[in-house]
């Protein structure tokens, strides 16, 4: 009681000093302290650790380098005892790795698109560059049509039957054009009589399966007259559902008018381009191989399951019960199996399904089949992305007034995409990898032409075959870690540093 | 200033109409039977306990939610599931979150711009000219090259209030704007919301702010269990509140 109350109050009066960091904090003696010593079990365990890498490191090195062998002509060099790595067999056989049995004299086109791919590429890849859309667009575009043409050697056939497939195809989208612009309803109501045409040319083409049909032979080609039955109802069903976005006024029917004319424009060039004679020899795929199918296989593969998982994924999420069933039963089928089934189904079991004289080459068959099962896996990853976004974006987009499409390509999609980008370019490098399967349907890619080239009897020595893993290995790494740092580059890039 | 907005005119025009609406969440029936008739340039102010179901009677003017009975006429558009209808009813009503829900991947400005530029296809510039306008009107346009992340909660609930602007809408909504907000952040907030009131804009509001349900609105809407319970001028209804419940709830929020 007698003495006096204790109180907190407290003032400074002076600052405290300011002290230089503690030693372990500083420079690269006290990182060694900090991180690899900093108590005396931590210290052996830093030390046994750096042994063992020592000594698979040097393993390597010695293999890889100081005992390899570095020039010869043939198998003798290599089959010396202690000899190392058998790098004249790589050097002799590498252009075979990156080219396959493409002819020796047309190989320069393979270099085209290496080149230009690359050319287009790597400014596509730098933030920093200007025109990325029209980048993008050559990219997409443009690109595989050189390349294509530049690797097949261009000169397809394209039968009249198939100019007047696309004209089927242009017209059954002419037909629903009315539906996408004015909305279910009233799109029903406006080509009424179109639909019924065009459903009419559709069991006609369907009644041609049942029924069997002749081929015509004309001056033109030949035809199956059930196609042009087809052709003729669905042809007057397109022909209504422009009339009646013609006859409307509105902007939107202009659009989609317009977007239906370019597309029809783009689709018959194509058809053009493909079908004109450039004057170069045709390579058939069979002859391509190496890095070249590894790589076609690989991009169109990426290429291809981005934009398509995205849209599975949209459909996932879904209300519409139809769009929902058809990507879940898409999805779960795909991933359901494994490549190798979806291989062997695509190379053996479908050309059973198709109908006489339709004939897939080899190679699409297998990139088919590579980008619908990659899609499937694609969709889940970007599925994840789109349960992260908040229910309150979806909503603060939509009560802006904004679309379906636009909240889900300005607002969620960027923002779930960024999410996910690890879990993206793990997909690409897994596909990048899994490409090697495609061997087992007797495609040659860089790994079976590495495996079957070290069993040539001009080479064959006890280090040929690993020589040739470790160089495919060492080949693929680079791919893979390449893509897996520009996905950590881009990462940083767009964190804006925003928490929520 | 109350009396600033007191003063503002209430027109006998019809804005929003409800009449008969009920909604169900499942099985749980979450409105019943509401009939409300907003006229142009009215400011109310929705109150009751969480779970009465004011947020969710806002959110079925712009179709945030489905309602399964009766009718809403918004600006005289019926909301139907006729998607091009329900379009034109969110362009013309702006609506301001509890928790802000601006767009993280986007600047301020762009956040602003987005839908003048996508919904109403107003060109970059003008929708920029736009933006710095409403961005000044609630006091931060020098925030708009920055990211909502690097925003206070105030700052971003006034870009977001700056965000429905921009698509100079004829009714806004706010779903408890100051909920989420640190108390010193709130008056910032109810200041531009005060503001806007005097502008003669049609306002609903969901909050649990009394002073400025006294100062602003001229009508007072108090729900509990999915009904509108009691409406009436603010004096009214907080001198003179006539039902029960409404007296137990103004118990506990004033003391």
């Amino acid at each position: 009681m007698s003495s006096a109350p204790k109180t907190s109050a407290y003032l400074r009066t002076e600052d405290a000093p300011l002290l230089p960091a503690p030693i372990s904090m500083v420079g690269v003696q006290g990182w060694i302290i900090a991180n690899l010593f900093p108590t005396i079990g931590n210290g052996i365990v830093s030390i046994l650790a750096g042994a063992f890498l020592a000594w698979i490191g040097w393993g390597v090195l010695d293999w890889a380098i100081f005992s390899a062998v570095w020039s010869g002509e043939n198998r003798e060099v290599c089959a010396v005892e202690g000899a190392g790595a058998c790098w004249p067999f790589v050097y002799t056989r590498f252009a075979q790795w990156i080219y396959g049995f493409y002819p020796i004299d047309q190989r320069w086109r393979v270099n085209i698109c290496f080149l230009v791919g690359a050319a287009a590429l790597i400014p596509m890849l730098m933030p920093s560059m200007p025109h990325k859309k029209w980048n993008a667009l050559f990219l997409l575009i443009a690109y595989p049509l050189i390349t294509l043409i530049l690797l097949t050697g261009g000169h397809f056939t394209m039968s009249a039957a198939a100019f007047l497939n696309a004209f089927i195809i242009l017209a059954l989208a002419a037909t629903f054009l009315p539906l996408v612009t004015f909305g279910i309803e009233e799109g029903i109501r406006a080509n009424r009589i179109g639909f019924g045409l065009a459903g009419l040319g559709i069991l006609v083409w369907l009644a041609s399966f049942v029924i069997g049909s002749s081929i015509w032979h004309s001056a033109l080609g030949s035809f199956a007259p059930s196609s042009i039955g087809a052709a003729f109802f669905i042809g007057a069903g397109g022909l209504l559902g422009i009339g009646q976005l013609r006859g409307a006024a509105n902007s939107s029917a202009q659009a989609s008018l317009r977007n239906w004319l370019i597309a029809a424009a783009v689709l018959f060039g194509l058809m053009l381009i493909l079908k004109m004679d450039f004057g170069l020899e045709e390579v058939e795929t069979s002859q391509w191989g190496g890095l070249l199918v590894t790589l076609v296989v690989a991009i169109t593969g990426i290429v291809a399951s981005l934009p398509l998982g995205i849209l599975l994924a949209l459909g996932r999420r879904s209300k519409m019960p139809i769009v929902k069933t058809f990507s879940v039963i898409f999805i779960e089928a795909w991933r359901g199996v494994p490549l190798i089934t979806v291989l062997f189904m695509a190379s053996v079991m479908l050309p059973l399904f198709l109908p006489e004289g339709v004939n897939f080459d080899k190679l699409m068959r297998a990139l088919i089949g590579v980008a619908l099962f990659s899609s499937a896996y694609m969709a889940e990853v970007v599925r994840g992305g789109l349960q992260a976004i908040p229910k309150g974006q979806y909503e603060a987009a939509q009560a802006l007034g904004l679309s379906y499409w636009k909240v889900m390509s300005l607002i969620v999609l960027p923002q779930a995409l960024k999410i996910v980008i690890p879990g993206i370019v793990n997909s690409f490098i897994s596909l990048f990898k899994d490409t090697t399967l495609v061997s087992i349907v007797g495609l040659f890619d860089l790994l079976q032409i590495a495996t079957t080239t070290s069993n040539d009897a001009k080479w064959a020595s006890p280090q040929t075959g690993s020589t040739a893993y470790f160089s495919a290995a060492l080949i693929f790494w680079i791919f893979c870690f390449s893509m897996s740092r520009y996905s950590i580059f881009i990462e940083r890039r767009l964190n804006t540093g925003h928490k929520r | 200033m109350a009396d600033a907005v007191k003063n503002v005119h209430v027109s006998d025009e019809i804005a929003i109409q409800i009449v008969a609406m009920n909604k169900w969440y499942g099985e749980f029936h979450v409105l019943r039977d509401i009939n409300l008739t907003v006229y142009k340039g009215e400011r109310i102010v929705i109150c009751g306990p969480s779970g009465s179901g004011k947020s969710t009677l806002i959110r079925c003017i712009n179709r945030l939610e489905e309602h399964q009975k009766g009718d809403i006429l918004v600006d005289g558009i019926p909301l139907t599931n006729d998607l091009k209808k329900i379009d034109e009813v969110r362009r013309e009503v702006g609506m301001v979150f509890q928790h802000f829900n601006l767009f993280p991947h986007l600047t301020v400005l762009e956040n602003l711009t987005l839908a003048p530029i996508w919904v109403r296809k107003m060109p970059k510039r003008d929708a920029e000219e736009l933006a710095m306008k409403y961005l000044t009107r609630v006091k931060i346009p020098e925030q708009a090259k920055k990211y909502p992340g690097q925003l206070s909660g105030g700052q971003q609930q006034r870009v977001a209030i700056a965000r429905s602007l921009c698509m100079s809408p004829k009714i806004m909504l706010f779903d408890e704007p100051t909920s989420a907000l640190d108390p010193e952040m709130i008056k910032e907030v109810l200041e531009v919301m005060v503001d806007l009131a005097q502008s003669g804009m049609t306002m609903l509001c969901v909050t649990h702010e009394m002073g400025f349900a006294r100062q602003v609105a001229n009508r007072v809407i108090f729900m509990d269990q999915g009904q509108i319970i009691e409406q009436n001028s603010p004096k009214e209804f907080f001198e003179n509140p006539k039902s029960e419940r409404t007296k137990l709830f103004l118990s506990q929020i004033l003391h």
